[in-house]
């Protein structure tokens, strides 16, 4: 059932709640393979269980049955300590509002990922100021949240997400409280990750010209998923 | 950065909250603080108490006086080795409040009963023992009022009233004393009994207490016993006790002051531990996304669990240091007015001890349910999504 050359592998995945005496199946055995260097849109109602597939991909879920396996090692059976540090190691995570610390400037809230490494702190700088740079936000370095607009605010959150380094990057309507233009510039910075740095996206979102942006588009309905072509 | 930072910004995200913390918990310590010291000014009397002195004062109380006699059969009782009469002579220099703790004594009896106590050059304590009108002072009462040997003081009484109808004994100070080891008063001044007695327009020939030394502190319930019975059914009955016993119960008449600091500081601990507990629950829920957060982006739950107890702690010793450095600088302020009353008015090491084992246990227990709290946040339920 594993592909090695794939970078995620969900085999038989299913996910069910329970309500009362009354059990929902958000999806049932999804087979799903994510490769290297992928830049996915999901998509989907609400309710289709988007955000619940980026939770069990991110290790912040943990699914009813079936196995999540990440570089060929299952993930969904490690205990919490174990997943943080995967976390920590492979996975930079991008939200809808931004979650940034508000009483840290930029530079420290990018910076956070790094005291889960053991860098110095000039290198944890140098790779601070790296990653503001591909954002574009250098001089923006010494702002606290407040002081930014939302499409800063992303862009900073992206840093955030990139600066550890991490081999897949998982982002929740990344552009669901940004206008149009801003928007596109969030999900431009995105595709350039994709492309320049061959980071792996995996992108929960609603709207179809931020789709647009993937290279794959998978639409999640019935706890189904649909390949649909790229245009 | 380091975790340090960010317990940092987080104790400090709102600053009249964490200020208004760390003034709460100031007036704990700082209450603690003047309190202890006050303590240590009431205890030093047992603590400063030798083993084989015993003293006797009146079974009513030691406000009521004693016959001059007893001295002298007290001094026959076996096992006696020396017996010091004194009276309270409750002096003032100049103004009524310039209170000069003063007793009448016996000179050569009441040195005896104090070898290491009281410590003073040869010639000074041959000057005092001849001198009449001599005056021995100790050396924080000297240092309170510029007193040096040599000096011819008026000693007004506010209880005893002079044959010539004035409260007043013209006084030559003939020595300064110190105590070997530090611990014990200096704060007092000693006059010749003979001198104040014979000059009294009422209240002659009588004694307030007689310190005595057993031959051995294995004697001194025998000799107690032997003292009180040899008075007893007179008209001034006896109580021998330790000089430590005497002197808790001289401190007895203010009342239980160990109980009454105790429930002070109990009450102003408590009120503190409600406070800052509440805060600090409070506090860790408005982060609950931000926790969620840290977690995603991997830090462990016991790591998020240090970081709320540290803060938590770091606010106590922030509150408590604080607060003890000013009790401190109070009780030293405060010390040099009060040396008259309470020579021991400070804090002492234990104080401290006791007061950084205090902090710790304050940050602890009101940081333990936030930090736990915070370890159990679920991220996927704390942030709804991702």
């Amino acid at each position: 059932m594993t592909d090695a050359s794939g970078l995620y592998q969900l085999n038989n995945l299913s996910k069910r709640y329970t309500r009362g005496k009354e059990t929902v199946a958000i999806f049932d055995q999804l087979d799903m393979t994510i490769s290297q260097g992928d830049f996915i849109a999901i998509m989907g109602p609400s309710g289709s269980g988007k955000t619940t597939l980026l939770n069990l991909l991110g290790g912040i879920d943990k699914p009813s049955s079936g196995e999540v396996v990440f570089e060929g090692q299952r993930i969904d059976n490690l205990g919490q300590g174990k997943l943080a540090k995967w976390r920590a190691k492979n996975a930079g995570f991008i939200f809808q509002f931004y979650n940034l610390m508000p009483t840290l400037t930029a530079a420290q809230n990018v910076e956070l990922p790094l005291l889960l490494t053991s860098l110095s702190g000039k290198a944890r700088k140098e790779r601070v100021k790296t990653a503001l740079d591909i954002v574009g936000m250098v001089d923006r370095a010494g702002h606290r949240p407040g002081q930014l607009s939302g499409g800063q605010q992303q862009r900073v959150a992206i840093a955030r997400a990139i600066v550890a380094d991490p081999k897949v990057l998982l982002a929740d309507e990344p552009t669901g409280d940004l206008d149009r233009t801003t928007a596109d510039e969030i999900l431009q910075t995105l595709q350039l990750l994709n492309k320049e740095l061959g980071k792996t996206i995996i992108m929960v979102t609603h709207d179809p010209e931020a789709a647009s942006y993937a290279a794959r588009e998978l639409h999640l309905n019935k706890g189904r998923f649909e390949e649909r072509g790229k245009a | 950065m380091n975790d340090a930072t960010l317990i940092r910004k987080n104790l400090f995200r709102k600053r009249l909250r964490a200020v208004l913390l760390i003034v709460s918990i100031l007036i704990a310590f700082l209450i603690f603080g003047v309190l202890g010291a006050l303590q240590n000014a009431f205890s030093m009397g047992s603590g400063t108490a030798a083993q084989e002195r015993l003293v006797t004062v009146n079974r009513i109380n030691f406000t009521v006086a004693l016959p001059y006699a007893y001295w002298g059969r007290i001094q026959q009782v076996e096992g006696v080795r020396n017996a010091a009469p004194a009276s309270w002579f409750g002096g003032y220099y100049q103004e009524p409040q310039n209170f000069v703790q003063s007793f009448a004594v016996d000179p050569e009896t009441y040195l005896e009963a104090y070898p290491t106590e009281i410590v003073l050059p040869p010639e000074d304590r041959a000057a005092f023992l001849e001198g009449r009108t001599c005056a021995l002072v100790g050396r924080a009462l000297a240092n309170q009022y510029g007193w040096s040997t040599g000096d011819r003081i008026p000693l007004m009484s506010n209880i005893w009233q002079n044959t010539d109808g004035s409260q007043t004994w013209e006084l030559d100070i003939c020595g300064v004393f110190d105590d070997t080891e530090g611990t014990y008063p200096t704060n007092y001044l000693m006059l010749h009994y003979e001198y104040f007695n014979e000059s009294l327009a009422f209240g002659r020939d009588s004694f307030h207490w007689i310190t005595i030394n057993t031959a051995d502190p294995a004697l001194n319930d025998q000799v107690s016993q032997e003292i009180d019975a040899l008075f007893a059914n007179s008209s001034a009955e006896t109580s021998t006790t330790t000089e430590a016993a005497f002197n808790e119960a001289f401190m007895e008449q203010f009342g239980n002051i160990g109980l009454i600091l105790t429930w002070v500081i109990g009450a102003a601990f408590a009120t503190i531990l409600m406070i800052v507990g509440t805060t600090m629950v409070m506090a860790v829920n408005e982060r609950t996304r931000e926790i969620a957060v840290l977690k995603t982006l991997g830090f462990t739950a016991p790591r998020i669990f240090r970081m709320v107890l540290w803060e938590s702690l770091l606010l106590s010793f922030l509150g408590g240091l604080i607060g003890l450095g000013l009790a401190t600088l109070a009780a030293t302020a405060a010390s040099s007015a009060l040396a008259g009353f309470l020579p021991a008015f400070g804090l002492s090491a234990t104080n401290i001890v006791t007061a950084l084992v205090l902090m710790a246990a304050l940050g602890l227990v009101t940081g333990l349910l936030p930090a736990y709290k915070a370890m159990q946040v679920r991220i996927s339920e704390a942030l709804g999504k991702i």
